[in-house]
């Protein structure tokens, strides 16, 4: 694997077709989840995880497994390695389990991971797969930290609380207190406030893209 | 000047301008009835609506001027401020008027643009974010021991004032107390006969629906709005609250005391008459305002917030393109749809 092959498929990943800001998939989790910034992260990585190993795996048979029917054969790969990081997360990080709860069985529906797993690790040689399947959820990691972090900071004036979910009860001191005495923005952990959030972040995206364009467009002038 | 030689109230400076005049009876009677209050919240709202229309102007680009002087951020601070409790803190109205204008109006991309009316959207997003202090409602001043001067209602509002204060000078809304007395199994009319019910509503908030409605018929005299919305949405209240009363008077309120309601009336006028965010066809006004009162109805007598005419109006706004479609007009000198010769 060349640098760069790694390079673009990490700014694919990342930016141009970012799971969360471009390509819109796996939303159900993304609004769902990220109410607070440990939740998003926590999500996240798990479904980051989910992916390399789901992509390694769908990438190594790809060569067996008849085209017609490959869908269900992927859904059961999947299936399967959800199923483990379920129980690993139910053995380890047992409160944080409880509170993401249905949503780490349903990172087996998450559209991106069969997505990747059909269009990317099934097409190419397991390495690649994995980095990609590595970049996608390192970007759809990145959106959920983001809006966790945003949701959480205007609904309830804190970031990282229940941070003790994951790290016990002596980690509740890294809770920020960002904004003490907060009334409370109820509406930003409200479904609504999942929806405002992630259409400001794809506006903000959209933006950013739209000006660097611009710029390009600026530094080299068009032929006359 | 082109033909057909027609003056109409048409620009929007005209239009806006005019449904500021014809809340300044409302205005009047608030001011009367349940004190000084309320002027700060007008006030306030109107210095946050501008500042935050001619940011958003001046960030997309637009000149500031032609829009600032157009009025309707006015308008809409106006009908936002009027839904809000008048002793509200300052937080509440700043960020209610932020929501409107800022998300509600140019993130649907400004005026003419946006799918719901912005005054309600803010409504929504407060009565949903902060629902203690959406109750701060002054009693009607006839009911108070020590009425709030000006000065006092702004060291509420500004903050500064214990709570025990705050507690002394507001008080129930009448759907409020009614809902509580249905809770604790009382009937209709044994509640009715608490100190704050008038004639047919609250004492003051009746008068105050009766101002609403006299701005609103000026409103349609002058050919601004026209006459289906308000007409099918207090008919949809009445239908509605009526059907039920009939059906059980000890639990469902009598359909004058939904009617005589100030949000009912300043929705049926001034809310659901907004011509970007209501039906546009004449047939589609009819249905969007007898749905708009059907669903206020509905969500006062089984819903969990205070009052349902904003959320109902931002339902119906939500169903407008689909009602619009269904009522297109006939195109004149187009065949009547039962004069069409059936397909061979």
């Amino acid at each position: 694997m060349t640098l760069q092959e790694f390079n673009t498929i990490f700014q694919n990943g990342l930016s141009k077709q970012n799971a969360g800001l471009v390509q819109l998939l796996g939303l159900c989790p993304l609004l769902a989840i990220s109410t607070t910034l440990v939740n998003a992260l926590s999500l996240g990585l798990a479904t980051m995880l989910v992916m390399a190993s789901a992509s390694g795996a769908v990438s190594s048979v790809r060569h067996f497994v008849p085209h017609e029917i490959r869908i269900p054969v992927f859904v059961l790969i999947i299936a399967a390695l959800v199923t483990v990081i379920d129980l690993l997360m139910n053995a380890f990080v047992h409160p944080l389990y409880l509170v993401l709860g249905i949503f780490i069985p349903l990172i087996t529906t998450n559209c991106i991971v069969l997505a990747r797993a059909d269009a990317f690790a099934s097409k190419n040689r397991p390495l690649h797969s994995v980095v990609d399947a590595i970049a996608m959820g390192l970007g759809l990691t990145m959106v959920l930290v983001v809006l966790g972090g945003m949701r959480e900071l205007a609904g309830q004036g804190t970031l990282l609380s229940g941070i003790d979910l994951v790290f016990g009860e002596e980690s509740k001191q890294f809770v920020l207190h960002v904004l003490p005495d907060y009334q409370g923005f109820l509406l930003a952990i409200l479904p609504p406030g999942a929806f405002i959030a992630l259409g400001l972040l794809i506006a903000a995206h959209n933006w950013q893209k739209a000006r660097a364009e611009r710029r390009l467009h600026a530094a080299t002038p068009m032929p006359a | 000047m082109p033909s057909p030689f027609i003056l109409d109230r048409t620009s929007v400076t005209q239009v806006m301008a005019w449904v500021l005049a014809a809340l300044l009876p409302g205005i009047a009677v608030y001011v009367w009835l349940f004190g000084p209050g309320i002027l700060i919240t007008l006030t306030l709202a109107t210095a946050t609506a501008l500042a935050a229309e001619a940011a958003m102007l001046k960030m997309r680009g637009y000149p500031a001027k032609p829009f600032l002087t157009d009025l309707s951020a006015i308008v809409t601070a106006w009908l936002l401020a009027l839904s809000l409790p008048a002793l509200a803190p300052w937080w509440l109205i700043v960020t209610g008027t932020l929501f409107a204008i800022v998300v509600a109006k140019h993130l649907y991309g400004g005026l003419g643009q946006n799918i719901f009316n912005p005054a309600m959207v803010g409504y929504a997003v407060l009565i949903v974010s902060f629902p203690v202090q959406m109750t701060q409602w002054p009693g009607p001043l006839s009911l108070t021991d020590a009425p709030l001067t000006l000065a006092q209602s702004a060291s509420v509002i500004f903050g500064g004032i214990p709570q025990a204060t705050l507690d002394a000078v507001t008080m129930a809304t009448p759907l409020d107390a009614l809902r509580t007395g249905l809770l604790q199994q009382y009937t209709v009319d044994e509640i009715m006969t608490q100190p704050i019910f008038g004639y047919y509503g609250g004492i003051g908030f009746e008068w105050l629906a009766g101002a609403f409605l006299l701005g609103g018929l000026l409103l349609w005299a002058l050919r601004i709005i026209s006459w289906q919305v308000p007409l099918a949405f207090l008919a949809g209240i009445w239908l509605a609250a009526g059907f039920l009363h009939f059906f059980d008077a000890g639990r469902f309120g009598a359909p004058w005391f939904h009617l005589f309601s100030p949000a009912v009336m300043l929705g049926a006028f001034f809310i659901a008459t907004d011509p970007v965010s209501g039906a546009t066809t004449p047939r589609g006004k009819l249905v969007f305002g007898f749905g708009a009162g059907l669903l206020t109805i509905i969500i006062r007598t089984w819903g969990g917030y205070p009052d349902g005419v904003a959320f109902a109006i931002l339902l119906m706004n939500l169903s407008v393109p689909l009602i619009d479609a269904w009522t297109q007009p006939r195109i004149y000198g187009e065949a009547r749809r039962r004069d069409k010769e059936p397909p061979a």
